[in-house]
């Protein structure tokens, strides 16, 4: 009995007896049966996704004569960047042939207010909801939570009255109201859940040291919310680049984000379809969204897990 | 009712506080005077903490009013009430270096540079936090940390000092080291501190006068020597001191114009034993400390019994011998040198003057 507590409670010692004993029984393997099913599948799944991109990618380096021979998988011949420059500054939507680039322009006019306004409000909200409960507090986070789950189409059609009643429907500031107002649930729950997960001691000790509702939000709540933050925006920004429906309803013919002008150079047929103009055009449209996730994919995962595992 | 009378520095009266229809605190008074170190003891959810959040003003109370040195602080915020507050969790601004923590609170309230730069150098000098003040809290140990959160309330150069189990998420070397510190830096101060904790050893050691709670009513207000020798009721004796009071149930009987407690064949003699007043026969609990007890030590104790040994638990300093006494379980701690072997047929005694006698029902002391 003696013996062996010394020995147990002697690490070191223990150590040094044992040093030249092999551990028993098997070796844990480090490739498994189960591993390789695994990687397998997984190449044949990216195979599977990465074939139309690349065959986009080939397509919009091909010229229209190479592209009529029907060799969808081959390298293209003579490589040319043609298409891409028609796409981005010739492709014609109607009538007007001034490329892709107008929608470009337009999409950033819309996603960067919208962004950076439902991220305000959002977090304002969070932090409202969480620190300064006031009566009903619940039950309006409750509805806006419902909103998350309400169909788009349903609400459309009020909001276009309600809109062009005060002048705003088919404008810049129309659209970005709307984009903003759509953001609110998700982003709002986002936030609340974030701000719900840190000690609300320190909530408390903000209000000892007299910081009132702004002080505490911009000089300690804010800068603690970097990680959501960079969710939110990723978030948002890739929600509304990709928007169409609100964007061919709302944003009035004039400020006709990217994709409903991708989709306007793709479906005019005058003449021959140019493929490779259209792959070279969904490839641009989609390059914003694509950048943003490889930039801060990582920053995504981290954010995500700060706000929802957490606490 | 009347104002706050000289020498009090927080006056709880009559404080009452509701979550819709659970009453977290009822009817509380607590009057601390200037300068004294007040533990609110009890186990979680006893309204301990919910009460110090009611002085520092961060939950609106339901009734009562709250004086700080003589002012009704009731309805103010908690700035504007001359207290600083220590919280478990440090509660430290995690963007900011320690002097940006220690100083937030000051620069909210708009000091001058200069002010706020002699009153940081004052209190990193008495907690000795000086290298530190450009380091991130992340880079903090825990003691390092609940030092500068102390910091953050000295600053504050005010009257109360509210510590909200501030020791609770140390290690225990930590803890007692830390301790200490609280006590000098009180001598120190003078300060009024208002102090809560589950940690008995921590209120026994700092306390000038302990709050025992329990279901949100202050059971016992005494100091910490009172509380442990003569508690008022079974709760606060079963509360205090580890290891436990012995509890033993059985009846008060008189006998020739002297009381007994009789359980089973055992018959305690109470000659010496101070009622609160005159009892009646019946059932009664009879608590005594394992530390009162007598081992081994003769016949010349008013109550000396034989007894068989269950269980020895060494610990070092000493050693809990857990026995029966009839068929009851009784422990009693011995010095180490005294230890006994298991199964052996031992003797106690006590003086039934340093027991504590509960009436069955109300558990309230007799």
């Amino acid at each position: 009995m003696t013996a062996g507590q010394i020995t147990a409670n002697q690490p070191g010692q223990d150590a040094l007896e044992h040093a030249g004993v092999a551990p028993f029984g098997p070796k844990p393997r480090r490739v498994s049966p189960g591993r390789i099913g695994i990687y397998v599948f997984l190449v044949i799944a990216a195979l599977f996704f990465l074939i139309p991109v690349y065959i986009m990618i080939v397509t919009s380096l091909k010229g229209m004569p190479e592209i009529r021979l029907g060799h969808l998988f081959s390298l293209p011949a003579e490589p040319t960047f043609q298409p891409w420059a028609d796409a981005w500054l010739h492709a014609c939507t109607g009538r007007d042939c001034n490329g892709l680039s107008p929608g470009f322009y337009n999409s950033l006019k819309i996603t960067v207010p919208s962004v950076i306004i439902s991220i305000i409000c959002a977090s304002i909200n969070g932090y409202a909801l969480t620190f300064w409960p006031y009566k009903g507090a619940n039950l309006l986070f409750g509805l806006l939570v419902f909103g998350a789950f309400v169909p788009y189409q349903v609400v459309i059609y009020p909001l276009i009255i309600g809109l062009s009643s005060v002048g705003l429907f088919a404008t810049l500031p129309g659209i970005i109201i709307i984009h903003t107002i759509f953001g609110m649930p998700i982003l709002t729950l986002l936030f609340r859940n974030f701000y719900a997960a840190l000690p609300v001691e320190l909530f408390k000790a903000a209000r000892v040291d007299g910081a009132g509702f702004w002080r505490i939000f911009f000089s300690i709540m804010l800068p603690m919310s970097v990680p959501i933050t960079v969710v939110a925006v990723i978030l948002q920004v890739t929600g509304i680049w990709n928007d169409f429906l609100f964007g061919i309803v709302f944003a009035g013919r004039s400020n006709w984000p990217m994709t409903v002008q991708l989709n306007n150079i793709v479906n005019t047929t005058t003449g021959v379809r140019e493929y490779n103009v259209n792959m070279a055009a969904t490839i641009l449209t989609a390059a914003v969204p694509l950048i943003i996730y490889f930039v801060s994919g990582r920053w995504f995962v981290r954010g995500i897990a700060a706000g929802a595992v957490k606490g | 009712m009347d104002m706050a009378q000289n020498g009090t520095s927080v006056s709880i009266q009559d404080l009452s506080l509701n979550f819709g229809a659970v009453s977290v605190l009822k009817t509380l008074n607590l009057d601390v005077a200037e300068g004294e170190f007040v533990v609110l003891l009890g186990p979680s959810g006893c309204g301990k903490s919910t009460l110090l959040n009611c002085v520092a003003g961060l939950l609106d109370i339901s009734e009562g009013r709250i004086f700080i040195k003589g002012k009704n602080v009731t309805w103010e915020e908690p700035k504007d009430r001359g207290i600083g507050m220590v919280f478990q969790s440090y509660a430290l601004y995690p963007q900011m270096t320690v002097e940006k923590n220690l100083s937030f609170g000051l620069r909210v309230a708009g000091l001058p540079k200069e002010e706020i730069a002699k009153r940081i150098a004052r209190a990193a000098e008495i907690l000795q936090i000086e290298p530190l003040l450009q380091r991130k809290p992340s880079a903090l140990s825990g003691g390092q940390r609940q030092r500068v959160a102390i910091g953050r309330a000295l600053v504050r150069d005010v009257d109360v000092f509210l510590f909200d189990e501030p020791l609770s998420n140390l290690d225990a070397k930590l803890r007692s080291e830390l301790r200490v510190e609280i006590k000098l830096l009180h001598r120190k101060l003078q300060n009024t501190m208002i102090y809560v904790t589950h940690d008995q050893i921590e209120a026994m050691t700092l306390a000038d006068r302990i709050a025992v709670m329990k279901g949100g009513v202050i059971q016992q207000l005494d100091a910490p020597q009172t509380i442990y020798n003569r508690p008022v009721n079974r709760f606060v004796a079963g509360f205090l001191g580890s290891p436990a009071m012995n509890f033993i149930d059985g009846r008060l009987e008189k006998d020739k114009g002297d009381w007994y407690f009789v359980v089973e064949d055992v018959r305690i003699p109470l000659a010496t034993y101070a009622f609160e007043k005159e009892p009646a026969p019946g059932p009664a609990v009879f608590g005594m400390r394992p530390e009162h007890v007598a081992f081994n030590s003769g016949t010349g104790w008013p109550f000396t019994a034989d007894a068989n040994v269950e269980v020895v638990e060494p610990m070092g300093s000493d050693t809990l011998v857990w026995l029966k006494l009839g068929k009851q379980n009784f422990t009693v701690r011995v010095t180490s040198e005294r230890t006994p072997s298991n199964a052996d047929a031992v003797n106690i005694g006590f003086d039934p003057m340093r027991a504590s006698l509960f009436d069955a029902q109300t558990g309230n002391r007799l």
